[in-house]
């Protein structure tokens, strides 16, 4: 993390709560006392295209993209998705990947080939990855939206500001607008938390 | 209601460049708002309906948009019109006019620009129309100077009588960043319509005394630009090199170099020339970041400064730290190689269009009849260029569909003699611009078959109202245009008017090859709902019975996300021939009950799962 700036991207296909979950680290990180920049192109995101989501945050944030090589953490919704990001991430950086494939038609259909083995890639390309199928653990727990809470608690350890803030924030979230869910989803919090390591 | 429609001055919030417009234009007074939804504009009328003391309003497209903030104008109110880039061409006509007028209460037209193509069919510098219409335009940088810049139009419109360009671009109005209010609403007085028609009839007589006022308010807004506090110098100890900058560049150069001094030009037109060059004096050489034309360069270098720019920067697509580097570094004598990174290798994903989609009906007929010119317009069906579609053939501008497809019938090529002229169209980009050019077709005797999509929505940009979806902006209920009645007023002979159900596919292929035939203009109008919005009804999930699947693959070319290859098998027929068998599968949580692919499927392999048995379990300690 250079001049005290954290660099997050956060990936994934539309419809997976990748924004969101970049939300939450934005706002988590203001309430913090950081200066704060998030952005997304995700124009046609919602008909099953690339979302990539960049959270920016420290004493002062100027632009707010990040550069390829300059993110400090890559949280990935999708194998595939979590692979075509590597090269956003420093050789410092931790990749947090969740194990799902979601292959789109033009694979389907044998145009193109969904990587062999996408989780076998990341864990060669010499970074720290950690990986792991978030929808078993959300299925565990009887919620398949839970994957999104998850794959935030995985990476909840490895931020500048303790884990307990980030879950504070999503927790408050829901008892504000979803009190139904805010304890599932502080289960779930501590579920990926447990699985981020 | 967002939160932060109550949030008083003085709060801290993190809020998109399109959500600080819209709190701008409601602390400034703002009486009237009118937009046409379009990428990365849309948000900014929708978190203005947010506001109860604006009167706001989904206008037909941008034309009429800024007709009707021109009108509110008029009547003394300050009033705003929000678009994206291409959304000005259309507004120009009015907005050119309208520039040698002047206006009454404040004027603002705040433009987005999609630099990088992320959702449109072309990049356009809108800063272009500041020159080309005499207006004055702010380039705020990110979220707080879109609240500022957009509070400070208003007196800025009013006090030289001109409209006030604010130019955003994506990076402004889809990134999220800290905003601190210093207001509240401040209502604005409305004088009402002051009658003087030298000034608002715009006869030549009336217009042409007015060209020399005009130019006089650009004399008098580059001296406002001179001592505006939105242009401003920040120091800096490496004097090799002093950006001029604006928009989001600036961010970039603010990464990049943060020792070198940088002039932000917040109104950054007329250009504030004294203090540039000024600036200029004080450093080695000044390089001009902008986004995406080099018109302050050009304007910079006619005024005799020697400036660096898109000599060694990009003219196209968004600037990023990553591409000021290797373009600035060696001016610097700093050799710069670009880092080599391994390039993801990875399959793309292009847009889809979903399931249940009632573009897919339409698209499957197209894609199994020949002979057709298939001419396109803006929105989702636009994806039906894409696999495994592959049906259509252009796509240029909003309700360029019918007026292209009748130039092309009557433009018609030798190889064309036989071809089917088609135009694909959906609701509100036929209410757009789109029903002048059935109106012409008819008129001047064409012969071309159109297809409306009505899913009842403004799909592509998040599923926004218009007049033929029977809501407003606020979801109130509003008067609903009749498709078939229009078409039939603007000519198209009852018997040639054709509703259709798109997810009967039989019916929809039947239709399309018949009314291709008919040598006179025809309309085949579909009926269902885009399957993102409310009005779409969710059913029961299907499934393939694999015993049934005889691997034909029909299901397949529909386009369903929710369908694909289970597996695939080569078998060898008896004549000796191969053939590529295609087995599929449906994904329950996708699938949403449409029934479009059972349609599809001769061994009725496709079915709704028998509902599953329930077991009671007793508890009785419970």
């Amino acid at each position: 993390m250079t001049d005290g700036i954290t660099n997050i991207l956060v990936v994934g296909i539309g419809g997976q709560g990748v924004m969101t979950a970049a939300e939450m680290l934005a706002r988590t990180a203001l309430d913090q006392g950081y200066d704060v920049k998030k952005t997304e192109v995700a124009g046609m995101a919602q008909r099953g295209g690339v979302v990539s989501s960049h959270v920016r945050f420290g004493p002062k944030v100027y632009s707010p993209q990040i550069d390829p090589g300059e993110a400090d953490l890559l949280i990935g919704f999708e194998a595939a998705e979590g692979l075509r990001w590597l090269p956003y991430l420093r050789p410092s950086g931790v990749a947090m990947v969740n194990t799902l494939r979601l292959t789109p038609p033009i694979v389907s259909a044998g145009l193109y080939d969904y990587p062999a083995d996408p989780i076998a890639e990341l864990a060669s390309a010499g970074i720290e990855v950690h990986t792991f199928d978030a929808g078993a653990i959300a299925d565990e727990l009887g919620n398949s939206k839970l994957v999104n809470t998850i794959m935030l608690g995985a990476i909840s350890d490895y931020l500048p500001f303790p884990s307990e803030v980030l879950k504070a924030c999503i927790v408050e979230g829901f008892r504000a607008y979803k009190p139904k869910l805010a304890e599932i989803n502080a289960q779930a919090f501590d579920a990926g938390r447990a699985a981020g390591h | 209601m967002n939160a932060v429609v109550h949030a008083q001055a003085e709060s801290r919030h993190l809020l998109s460049g399109n959500e600080a417009v819209a709190r701008a234009a409601w602390e400034a007074g703002v009486r009237v708002a009118a937009a046409y939804p379009g990428t990365p504009a849309t948000e900014i009328l929708e978190n203005i309906a947010l506001y109860p003391d604006i009167y706001s309003e989904w206008s037909v497209n941008e034309k009429v948009s800024v007709e009707v903030a021109i009108g509110a104008s008029l009547a003394g109110s300050r009033a705003l019109a929000a678009m994206k880039h291409v959304g000005m061409n259309v507004a120009s006509d009015a907005l050119m006019t309208q520039s040698l007028a002047g206006v009454a209460g404040g004027l603002v037209i705040v433009v987005a620009d999609d630099v990088g193509l992320s959702s449109s069919q072309n990049e356009q510098d809108s800063r272009y129309w500041g020159r080309f219409g005499h207006m004055p335009v702010l380039e705020p940088a990110d979220s707080q100077e879109a609240y500022e810049m957009v509070k400070q139009a208003f007196p800025l419109s009013e006090e030289y009588e001109t409209p006030v360009i604010v130019r955003m671009t994506t990076r402004v109005c889809h990134v999220k960043a800290m905003v601190t209010f210093s207001g509240e609403r401040i209502a604005h007085h409305a004088p009402g319509f002051q009658k003087n028609p030298q000034r608002w009839v715009m006869t030549p007589a009336n217009a042409k005394p007015r060209l020399p006022l005009m130019h006089e308010r650009d004399r008098m807004l580059r001296t406002v630009s001179e001592r505006s506090g939105l242009n401003e110098v920040f120091k800096g100890s490496d004097r090799r090199i002093g950006f001029v900058t604006s928009g989001p560049a600036f961010m970039h150069v603010r990464e990049t170099f943060p020792n070198a001094p940088v002039f932000k030009l917040g109104f950054s037109h007329p250009a504030p020339l004294d203090r540039i060059r000024a600036f200029a004096g004080d450093v080695d050489t000044v390089a001009v970041v902008e986004e995406t034309e080099p018109l302050l360069e050009t304007e910079l270098r006619a005024a005799g400064l020697n400036v660096r720019g898109k000599d060694v920067l990009p003219r196209f697509g968004e600037l990023a730290p990553s591409v000021l580097r290797p373009a600035i570094k060696p001016l610097l004598g700093e050799p710069y190689e670009i880092p080599a990174r391994s390039q993801s290798s990875v399959f793309p994903r292009p847009p889809t269009m979903c399931a249940s989609c009632p573009h897919l009906g339409p698209y499957f007929a197209l894609s199994h009849i020949r002979n057709l010119n298939i001419i396109g317009d803006i929105g989702c069906y636009t994806l039906g260029a894409g696999h495994p579609w592959n049906a259509l053939d252009t796509c240029t501008c909003m309700g360029a569909s019918l007026s292209m497809a009748h130039g092309m019938d009557k433009g018609r090529g030798e190889s064309d003699e036989k071809k089917h002229i088609v135009a694909v169209i959906g609701d509100s980009t036929f209410l757009h611009m789109g029903m002048q050019g059935l109106l012409n077709m008819i008129y001047n005797r064409g012969n071309v078959t159109v297809l409306l999509l009505d899913n009842r929505s403004v799909g592509m940009t998040g599923g926004q109202e218009n007049p033929g979806t029977g809501q407003d902006l606020h979801g109130l209920p509003a008067p609903r245009v009749d498709f078939a009645k229009l078409a039939e007023a603007l000519g198209v002979r009852p018997e040639r008017i054709r509703m259709v159900d798109p997810y009967e596919l039989p019916t929809m292929v039947k239709l399309v090859r018949e009314e291709t035939k008919m040598e006179e203009p025809s309309i085949i109008i579909t009926n269902r709902p885009c399957s993102l919005t409310d009005r779409f009804e969710r059913l029961k999930s299907y499934e393939v019975l694999e015993d049934k699947c005889t691997g034909c693959g029909n299901c397949i070319d529909l386009g369903c996300p929710a369908i694909s290859v289970s597996r695939r098998e080569t078998v060898t027929a008896k004549s000796g021939k191969t053939k590529e068998l295609v087995f599929a599968r449906i994904d329950a949580n996708t699938c949403t009950g449409c029934h479009m692919c059972v349609e599809t499927c001769a061994p009725e392999a496709i079915v709704q799962p028998p509902p599953a048995t329930r077991t009671i379990r007793i508890h009785p300690h419970d």
